[in-house]
């Protein structure tokens, strides 16, 4: 079965415009008879409940966090980029697109991301006009600076806090609208299931943290906007709490999941130093700048530093290699994400790793320091460089930062058309949480731009023309599909309360990041991956079996929170594991052993995987369903990525 | 599981909820690694907590990259524990010696209600951002980002306001409870701008009112906020805010030649 991406007809240029004439509008005075839900309060929800109130329609928003300014955008550091071309270095509109399209090695929707480049240029304006203190050059006007991926300088940040800026900016659009009485928060409030009545969404079941009351919410629609699942593999880059659990129960009533194996492993993180660890820390891409990447020539050398009988300051010049610019002349340290982790990777399994794992490059600002001055360099990076500092105790500015790649973004998520819509009828995702824009790997400084993109440009679009279509009528909450999907949440979370095993659903959750790094990380083979498939399994079945839970659900509970989240990941890794198998290509982030060209790069094979995974659930413990959704290139030409 | 020598006494503030009273209760963390993260340490006492099937310690935290804001902590005595400029998630267990005792407590302000245990509710301050910490413009309909010039010290300075990750460490440490230097971060950000300049005495009047309703202390210029600040926001931001607050009385709308009236 192949599904509709309702793509708009006509020239990719015109598209949105096109679109946008023809998706119906709902009357200024009918807007506020419409109640939307909101679920998630990062760059992508705050946006979206904002603006969707400011046109008059009454939304409620959900989060989990203690306020909505704490979502996990919040930690985006580097910068969002926008065709501005603001430097007159050839940017346009078309060349984000370009470069958006082919970082994603090709396994993106054209319109989709043709419409995120047009955009893009407008969330500049509206996050200035709200305030957001973007860097500024002596004379006034805004700066940029580059990222990975492109050769223009495109990208917009705040220091090395772009994402608190840009989220403090949409939390402040979404408090003027709290205080005008259009929006209703609920914080400390967690998702556990969609409620759907004759094939529409129309409403959700809560959880109150504080107290565990379990209440369900009615809306004419229901917008998805909690992130990304990229702590299936327990250690990321994301915050403790971001989960899978929204979506997950989304799918399991029927929305699609798209391209689950597409995970991204950022290069520049801090290296692991123990089981206690409990999350992993960026360090933002912008260092790859002005930051010179490095492991020793020889596994003599790599030995000794290992061992701190020499310091790297003492590794001569000819004896480091330098390895992303030597192989990749023309982007040098600034090659896409997959690339410069994948060789990364290489580096410490042909054991020429630093660090005591030896799990770990160099990420050298010696020479920086040299050309610019430490003042400079302080000024561009300094909130980085102490960041280093205060958990590695080491010291930036004197000896090189040891860096290595770590699980940062999922670029797969709920499947949506062109207008956000999930495949149920009135249930939308947006920003992280959704597939759609950035194929198989994903550009810095993109991620920013999607999410607020989703929010303020794409949805009060889309949303009013679905709303046009079911009318304003109140949506009845005396449906019995209330009652019984609050019923299932209940019986759901007793199920959990009454698990009094042995071990601790962290335990499980490591376990299964465990697995999930070793087999469906960096490099994946058929027979890992089958090998995983069945411990997953397995794990599951323990879980049921052996997993505690301790306390009462009328509670602030950490034990039962984290329960439900550990179980939901168990079964997406299962799935991921799925997509990864089916998929018998390398592209971008999904790096198949058996499928890489003669230098050790992705290799695609167009022929058979040029189109979008859908699964679709199919009932507790059965095999999903792949549907396809060709991929139609018309405007790019597809080609081997080459970053030399 | 963990690697480390290190073996410490902690005690713990615990309450069941914000009806009951608390209790500081001992426990012992042990095997302690230096490099582990002050919420890193107190995951391997709740993991064994819950392995004895007690309620483990609740304490909010969420990023544990320094940025969000969420976690607290009043750690021997200061917010944040002894280290300048940091949150608790960053604070890492190099920074105590082996065998020390811990006293662990939550915020402590009556517009803080303890939720449970560690953890508090800090809504006050979302109240106080809803009363006035925005500029009112719409989605779309804005001009061009670089039609407004912002010279790079005012935009470095508004930044350096804007970096407030809303963390509560300034009331904490507040004799007074007061928390001036929150709101004021927000009111001097906007207030530099040019963008904010509309708006700028309605802003700082709301803001200011909805503070002193929260039941918020007043400031008395001892500085224990700007001290124990994570992201180092300066006292001038209160003498700004205090600056535009008596301001405003002169520029209030019924003082102007309209009246602020329907036109």
């Amino acid at each position: 079965m192949s599904l509709n991406a309702n793509i708009p007809q006509g020239p990719l240029a015109e598209k949105w415009s096109k679109h946008k004439f023809n998706l119906k509008l709902v009357n200024p005075a009918n807007k506020r008879k419409y109640n939307v839900i909101v679920v998630g309060t990062g760059l992508a929800g705050a946006s979206a409940a904002a603006s969707l109130a400011e046109l008059g329609y009454n939304v409620t928003a959900f989060c989990f966090q203690d306020s909505p300014r704490r979502a996990h955008s919040i930690a985006a550091q580097g910068g969002i980029n926008a065709a501005k071309n603001y430097q007159n270095d050839g940017d346009s509109v078309y060349r984000l697109f370009y470069d958006t399209i082919k970082g994603g090695d090709y396994r993106a929707r054209e319109a989709n991301v043709h419409r995120l480049a047009e955009v893009s240029v407008n969330i500049i304006d509206q996050c200035v006009a709200q305030g957001v203190p973007f860097a500024r050059e002596y004379g006034g006007l805004l700066d940029n600076r580059s990222f990975g991926g492109s050769q223009v300088s495109r990208t917009f940040y705040a220091r090395g806090q772009t994402g608190q800026q840009l989220l403090l900016g949409a939390y402040s659009a979404l408090n003027r609208q709290i205080n005008l009485g259009k929006v209703k928060v609920y914080t400390r409030h967690e998702m556990l299931d969609v409620v759907m009545v004759d094939g529409h969404a129309k409403g959700i079941v809560t959880r109150n943290l504080i107290t565990g009351d379990i209440d369900t919410h009615a809306g004419h629609a229901v917008l998805l906007c909690t992130g990304g699942y990229g702590n299936v593999f327990y250690l990321s880059t994301n915050a403790i709490g971001s989960n899978v659990t929204a979506a997950w129960r989304a799918h399991k009533r029927g929305a699609y999941f798209a391209n689950p194996c597409y995970t991204q492993i950022h290069p520049t993180c801090i290296p692991v130093t123990g089981d206690h660890q409990s999350k992993l820390t960026l360090m933002s891409e912008s260092l790859r700048n002005d930051g010179r990447v490095w492991a020793p020539k020889t596994v003599e050398t790599a030995e000794k530093l290992r061992k701190k009988e020499i310091t790297a300051a003492q590794v001569k010049e000819e004896d480091r290699d330098y390895f992303l610019e030597r192989k990749y002349p023309s982007f040098g340290n600034l090659v896409p994400r997959d690339v410069a982790s994948r060789n990364a990777k290489e580096m410490s399994d042909e054991g020429r790793g630093v660090g005591t794992s030896g799990l770990a490059v160099y990420l050298d600002f010696a020479d920086a320091i040299s050309r610019m001055g430490e003042d400079t360099v302080r000024a561009k990076y300094g909130n980085l460089f102490d960041m280093y500092y205060q958990i590695t105790d080491e010291n930036p500015y004197k000896q090189p930062m040891r860096i290595y790649p770590a699980v940062h973004y999922t670029m797969g998520g709920l499947w949506v058309d062109y207008n956000l819509s999930t495949n149920v009828k009135g249930l939308y995702a947006l920003g992280e949480c959704n597939f759609s824009d950035h194929g198989a790997n994903r550009l810095g400084a993109s991620a920013l731009m999607q999410g607020l993109s989703d929010g303020y440009f794409v949805i009060p679009y889309t949303l009013g023309d679905y709303l046009a279509t079911i009318g304003p009528k109140p949506v009845d909450k005396n449906h019995p599909a209330f009652a019984q999907t609050k019923q299932d949440v209940i019986d759901n979370v007793n199920k959990m309360l009454a698990l009094k095993g042995t071990k601790t659903v962290v335990e499980y959750h490591r376990e299964l990041g465990h697995i999930m790094w070793e087999y469906c990380g960096m490099a994946r083979t058929e027979e890992g991956l089958t090998k995983a498939k069945a411990m997953i399994k397995e794990l599951k079945a323990d879980f049921w079996k052996n997993a505690l839970v301790v306390g009462e659900n009328e509670e602030f509970n950490l034990s039962l929170e984290r329960a439900g989240r550990v179980a939901d990941f168990i079964e997406l890794g299962e799935l991921m594991v799925t997509d990864a198998l089916m998929r018998r290509e390398s592209c971008g982030g999904h790096f198949r052993l058996e499928s890489q060209t003669e230098e050790g790069e992705a290799l695609r094979d167009d022929e058979h995987y040029a189109f979008v995974a859908a699964w679709e659930f199919k009932g507790e413990n059965q095999e999903e369903e792949l549907h396809k959704e060709e991929l139609v290139f018309e405007n790019v030409k597809l080609t081997q990525r080459s970053y030399k | 599981m963990s690697q480390g020598n290190m073996n410490l006494t902690l005690k713990v503030w615990r309450q069941k909820n914000t009806q009951t009273a608390g209790k500081f209760v001992t426990y012992k963390a042990e095997g302690i690694s230096p490099d582990m993260s002050f919420l890193e340490m107190l995951d391997v006492v709740n993991e064994s907590l819950i392995k004895k099937q007690e309620d483990p310690i609740h304490f909010d935290h969420d990023s544990r990259e320094g940025i969000c804001g969420m976690c607290s902590l009043y750690i021997n005595g200061r917010p944040h524990g002894p280290k300048r400029a940091i949150t608790t998630c960053q604070l890492h267990m190099r920074s105590f010696s082996d065998g020390e005792t811990i006293t662990i407590e939550p915020w402590r302000s009556a517009a803080f209600p303890i939720v449970k245990d560690l953890a508090t509710d800090r809504s006050a301050f979302d109240r106080i951002q809803q009363a006035g910490g925005f500029i009112s413009v719409n989605t779309g309909g804005v001009p061009d980002a670089n039609s407004t010039l912002i010279p790079k010290v005012i935009a470095d300075e508004a930044f350096n306001s804007a970096t407030c990750i809303g963390c509560g460490a300034c009331v904490a440490a507040c004799k007074n409870a007061s928390a001036m230097l929150f709101t004021s971060a927000k009111i001097t950000q906007l207030g530099l701008l040019p963008q904010g300049q509309p708006e700028r005495w309605s802003r700082v009047q709301a803001m200011v009112n909805q503070m002193d309703e929260e039941g918020f202390g007043n400031c008395t210029n001892t500085g224990a906020c700007e001290a124990v600040c994570p992201k180092e926001i300066t006292l001038m931001n209160i003498s700004r805010m205090n600056n535009d607050f008596f301001s405003a009385e002169l520029f209030r709308e019924e003082h102007t030649h309209d009246g602020g009236g329907n036109g």
